[in-house]
């Protein structure tokens, strides 16, 4: 467990260390704004990956809850509608009005970074209210209630004018791009990292290791069970507010328990408590459905039902393959270890195993 | 007023059908702390083989007394051995390993299930609602009020699935409580690993506990589906979930505290939706949870127990 | 914990093996079972002389009936046309993406059509939000865009792209209405109506204001979520009301036990419906119990037609059973496009769009389609009355 939690700028030598927290950013930043230029007119790229990264920050925030601290919640899309609505209600409203003195462009990403973070704020406001009361439940009791506030959460919307009802939000200003999506991927992910490597993070696996335990050596498991569930509704709210401003109408079918349990199925596939095998799996089970896909428009000739069967079958798959999972590899693929933990060890092997 | 009665018929056949689900959650969380998430879907499953059965005896043979005892009877075993084999190779294996293990593996029989039976491929149904045949030929037994706009309307199945909900119940009840095996059941529950050291068979006494469970759901799936008339894949799920719900309302574990929330959750669902706002439905059981859990954390007829380490 | 690596890649591989498999499977059978019934339009997508369209349905979930009977039409048009001849000397073909009743998805299999396939127009989707969703990237790309049996007034408000075959919501809760006050001559009408459904909660808005303004009253208002199955409580706050006939505007998958349960209970009113209790399915759901209610609806089977006996004929030789609405109108929406695309003097999306803009009197199965400048079609709708397997023609509406 202990090699688990190197963190990531140890590992740049040289460097003052006040600069050091901003090594990542100074990468991440050209990277982002490359992919997004050389995106421009591939629309499709830019949805797939928009929904990709998305699902990424979902999977990565639901692992700080489900993966370092053992709690089990399966309402995350929850989180995400709360997210959605409140920034898509409120760049509705902000559509019209430009900041004077700066280019339109400039002042609709202002407003958009405003809307995420009004977004992220009411997910871990109703994060903070669902995690106080049912966080000093049993594990199974969080699951259920999670559950129940995710279906409550559909009914409200379903019953506001704001909201639009069950026809959904439309019209909110497209202004999300792979970049902005990209950048909040990078943030949630050094979020991750450093809360894993902190002795917050320690305090949060010691939860997750033996609950009873860790009270008696003086863990408030109770205060970082709802630290970490606020985190964790915070980012599903961010990526709620980013899927609002790139997908034309936002309604209930979206965020439903199925949604909640894809992210689960992400989260557990790649291993609880793995940060880099949540992003690998998020990003496989979002291009498996369309690898299929395009795998079998090719193969087969036009018309053909295969291509249009993909979906239907993805479910039941989902269902058996968690079942497999935990039958032969309870920890998902990588445990709680992470890409980097793995990678170096197996080309190890792997060159032995040739010579 | 003279509706009152009626909401109170409505509430109460909810009511049965929430608690003789609730049940099986109960029993299987006695004995293998682990909450069944699968245990609607298994009732799904049993209400299509139900379906099959019925359909198999044809229409004369169907509503006769033999052919709903046969119906009743293939539903049950079938869902006994399908909890069998759920409980064997897929709970067993993990019975040792923490506990969000078989959580999750629940959930993913139930995906599994609910969302297969969706599929269009051989003997599965394919995902839209089917009726459910007549099997008992309704007589309406009495009538209140206005024979335009009556009141209060009672047919004579509604009775019949309370007295065969009872019945159900008060099976049980004699079991867990007065019997050999149901003594054994109890002992498990309270430890399993003592219970073995005293000589009873804990792996037979949970498969037996799980076949149990699945024959109760799929019983209370048939009377579920003889009230509302339709199947569908995914009506496991909801009444599932709500039973969850009514057993933690009881305090889960508790077999009377299971019926008793069943019953509490059918009845305030009927009287929420009838009275007050009917599109807030789906919201006042989880409501109603997060109420109780937070009165009392261990439901209403529920002890909390200190975990031990 | 060691292995953890070689084991990771095996598991991947394994899974990948199991999807591939799952997959394969079931489209075996069905493309058994499509290839002995739709010979036609299976060419392999040649470059040169194919046009392709797209299609974007949900054909999985408890409605999948709707889509399916809607790629159903546009197949058969399909092959009508090809077997004509094609258009402009080429075949025609279609591409068709499921969305799973979701709107991001629809959004992302639009995109797909328009970049990735490159079609020349896109037919689709029954649900408003999500033929919204498609609308917001269709316009922007300049692709044409035919919904058949959206009714939403929204849909078509996107854009100069977006077209539709079908009448709107405001029209069908008015005929309705117009038929409950005049026909039925009914003063007191209760709703029921479906609050997961954009479509239902727009009908019975309309329904509310039109029925009063004729006189009507409206003595309450329930709603349900779809897929309930229990609907006794709220039919026992109306019966407490005594209403003349109840206004059921959701899908026939609600409808049939809703009927069975009102009857149960006591209320033996006529129900009142929209299009969405269109399918062969609502005699099975619900029995004698439905017998006798009435719905607005697109077309009607008995219509003596013979251009709509020539549309049933075929649709049952190739798909079996009669073809409800959402089928016709799928039909329709294709044999517009399919004649705009003859019309059109380029395959350009500007062109192909004026070319939709001027369709007139178009002989539909559902109706004569004149587009309106709005882009909506102006048609009458057809009130049915539901009898023992089967409905029967009441009377038609024109707006």
């Amino acid at each position: 467990m202990d090699d688990a939690v190197v963190v990531t700028p140890g590992k740049v030598p040289g460097i003052p260390a006040p600069l050091r927290g901003l090594f990542p950013l100074l990468v991440a930043l050209p990277v982002l704004f490359g992919l997004q230029w050389a995106l421009s007119d591939a629309p499709f790229a830019t949805y797939l990956l928009s929904v990709m990264g998305v699902n990424v920050i979902l999977a990565v925030s639901l692992n700080i809850v489900n993966g370092m601290t053992g709690q089990f919640s399966i309402g995350h899309a929850g989180f995400m509608a709360v997210g959605a609505y409140v920034s898509g209600v409120l760049s509705l409203a902000l559509k019209e009005v430009a900041i004077s003195g700066l280019p339109v462009v400039l002042s609709d990403q202002l407003f958009f970074v405003a809307a995420l973070l009004t977004g992220g704020v009411a997910a871990a406001v109703c994060g903070f209210l669902v995690g106080l009361p049912s966080l000093r439940l049993r594990g199974d009791y969080l699951a259920i209630v999670t559950l129940g506030f995710g279906e409550i959460i559909r009914v409200v919307v379903q019953n506001t004018e704001v909201f639009g009802r069950a026809l959904g939000l439309s019209g909110t200003p497209q202004t999300s791009s792979v970049a902005m999506v990209g950048f909040w991927v990078f943030v949630v992910v050094l979020v991750s990292r450093r809360i894993a490597g902190s002795s917050h993070g320690r305090s949060l696996w010691a939860i997750r290791e033996d609950e009873v335990a860790a009270e008696a050596m003086g863990v408030d498991t109770t205060g970082y069970k709802v630290r970490a569930f606020v985190v964790s509704s915070f980012f599903a709210g961010v990526a709620g507010a980013l899927f609002a401003h790139f997908v034309p109408i936002i309604n209930p079918n979206s965020f439903t328990f199925v949604k909640s349990m894809e992210i689960v199925v992400m989260v557990v596939l790649g291993g609880l408590g793995s940060t880099s095998g949540a992003i690998l799996a998020a990003v496989f089970l979002t291009l498996l459905p369309e690898g299929m896909r395009s795998a079998f428009t090719a193969m087969s000739e036009e018309g053909s039902s295969l291509a249009q069967q993909v979906d239907q079958i993805r479910m039941p798959v989902y269902g058996v393959l968690l079942v497999v999972l935990m039958l032969s590899r309870p920890q998902g693929l990588f445990g709680t270890r992470e890409l980097w933990d793995v990678l170096p060890r197996w080309m190890a092997r792997r060159r032995k195993g040739q010579s | 007023m003279s509706e009152l009665i009626q909401h109170l018929i409505n509430g109460i056949a909810t009511g049965t059908i929430y608690a003789l689900v609730a049940l099986g959650y109960t029993m299987v969380y006695g004995v293998l702390k682990l909450i069944n998430f699968a245990h609607g879907d298994v009732m799904m499953v049993g209400v299509y083989m139900g379906y099959a059965t019925a359909f198999a005896l044809g229409r004369e043979a169907r509503s006769s007394l033999w052919g709903v005892l046969l119906i009743f009877l293939v539903a049950m075993a079938g869902c006994a051995l399908l909890g069998l084999i759920i409980e064997r190779f897929a709970y067993r294996p993990l019975r040792e390993k923490p506990r969000l293990t078989a959580l999750i593996t629940a959930i993913g029989i139930s995906f599994a299930l609910s969302y297969g039976f969706q599929l269009d491929i051989g003997f599965l149904p394919g995902a839209a609602p089917r009726a459910f045949p007549q099997i008992i030929q309704p007589v309406q037994w009495f009538t209140l009020g206005d024979p335009e706009f009556p009141d209060v309307v009672l047919w004579n199945w509604q009775v019949l699935s309370l007295l065969v909900a009872v019945g159900m119940m008060g099976g049980l009840q004699f079991l867990v409580y007065r019997t050999r095996f149901g003594r054994a059941m109890r002992a498990v529950s309270h430890d399993h690993r003592v219970a073995a050291l005293m000589g009873i068979p804990t792996d037979r006494v949970i498969a037996v506990t799980f076949m149990l469970g699945s024959a109760l759901a799929a019983g209370a799936g048939l009377l579920y589906a003889i009230k509302d008339t339709s199947v569908s894949p995914m009506m496991g799920l909801m009444v599932g979930l709500k039973a969850f719900v009514a057993a933690v309302i009881g305090g889960i574990g508790n077999v009377p505290g299971a019926m008793v929330g069943g019953l509490l959750l059918g009845l305030v669902e009927e009287f929420v939706v009838g009275y007050a706002a009917s599109t807030w439905r789906d919201a006042v059981a989880f409501g109603f949870l997060i109420i109780v859990l937070l009165v009392r954390p261990g439901g209403l007829f529920g002890r909390v127990a200190a975990e031990k380490v | 914990m060691r292995r953890t690596a070689p084991l990771l890649l095996a598991v991947l591989a394994l899974l990948a093996a199991g999807c591939e498999k799952k997959t394969r499977q079931p489209a075996v059978g069905e493309e058994q079972k499509g290839g002995a019934e739709q010979p036609v339009v299976r060419e392999a997508p040649g470059e040169e002389d194919t046009l392709l369209l797209g299609e974007v349905g949900s054909l999985t979930g408890a409605q999948a009936t709707f889509g399916v009977s809607t790629r159903n039409g546009i197949e058969l048009a399909l092959e009508e046309a090809n077997a004509a001849g094609g258009v402009k000397g080429k075949k025609l073909a279609v591409r068709v993406y499921d969305d799973q009743g979701k709107p991001e998805e629809a959004a992302q299999a639009v995109t797909r059509l328009i970049t990735q396939d490159k079609v020349l127009l896109i037919l689709g989707e029954v649900a408003s939000s999500n033929s919204i969703a498609m609308a917001e990237k269709a316009q922007p790309a300049g692709v044409p865009m035919i919904t058949p049996s959206s009714t939403n007034v929204e849909v078509t408000q996107k854009g100069d792209y977006i077209f539709r075959v079908c009448f709107t919501d405001p029209f069908q809760g008015y005929v309705m209405a117009k038929f409950a006050a005049d026909h039925l001559k009914v003063k007191k009408v209760a709703i029921l109506q479906d609050n997961k459904s954009a479509y239902s909660m727009g009908l019975s808005d309309v329904f509310t204001e039109k029925f009063q303004g004729m006189g009507g009253r409206i003595t309450t208002r329930e709603s349900y979520s779809q897929g309930d199955t229990d609907f006794r409580a709220q039919l026992t706050a109306i019966k407490k009301t005594r209403p003349e006939a109840v206004y059921v505007p959701g899908y026939y998958s609600d409808v049939g036990v809703i009927a069975r349960q009102a009857r149960e209970l006591g209320l033996m009113v006529p129900l009142l419906g929209g299009d969405g209790w269109d399918s062969e399915k609502l005699f099975e759901l619900g029995g004698s119990a439905i017998q006798g209610s009435y719905f607005s609806n697109h077309y009607s089977p008995d219509s003596p037609e013979p251009r709509v006996r020539q549309f049933i004929d075929r649709y049952k030789k190739a798909y079996g059973g009669v073809p409800d609405s959402m089928g016709a109108l799928g039909y329709d929406a294709a044999r517009v496009a399919i004649a705009a695309l003859e019309r059109a003097e380029s395959l350009t999306g500007p062109a192909i769009r004026d070319a939709i803009a001027q369709t007139k009197d178009f002989p539909g199965v559902a109706g004569t389609i004149t587009l309106d400048e709005n882009r909506n079609a102006v048609k009458p709708a057809v009130v049915l009355q539901v009898e023992e397997g089967k409905t029967r023609f009441v009377t038609t509406v024109n707006p």
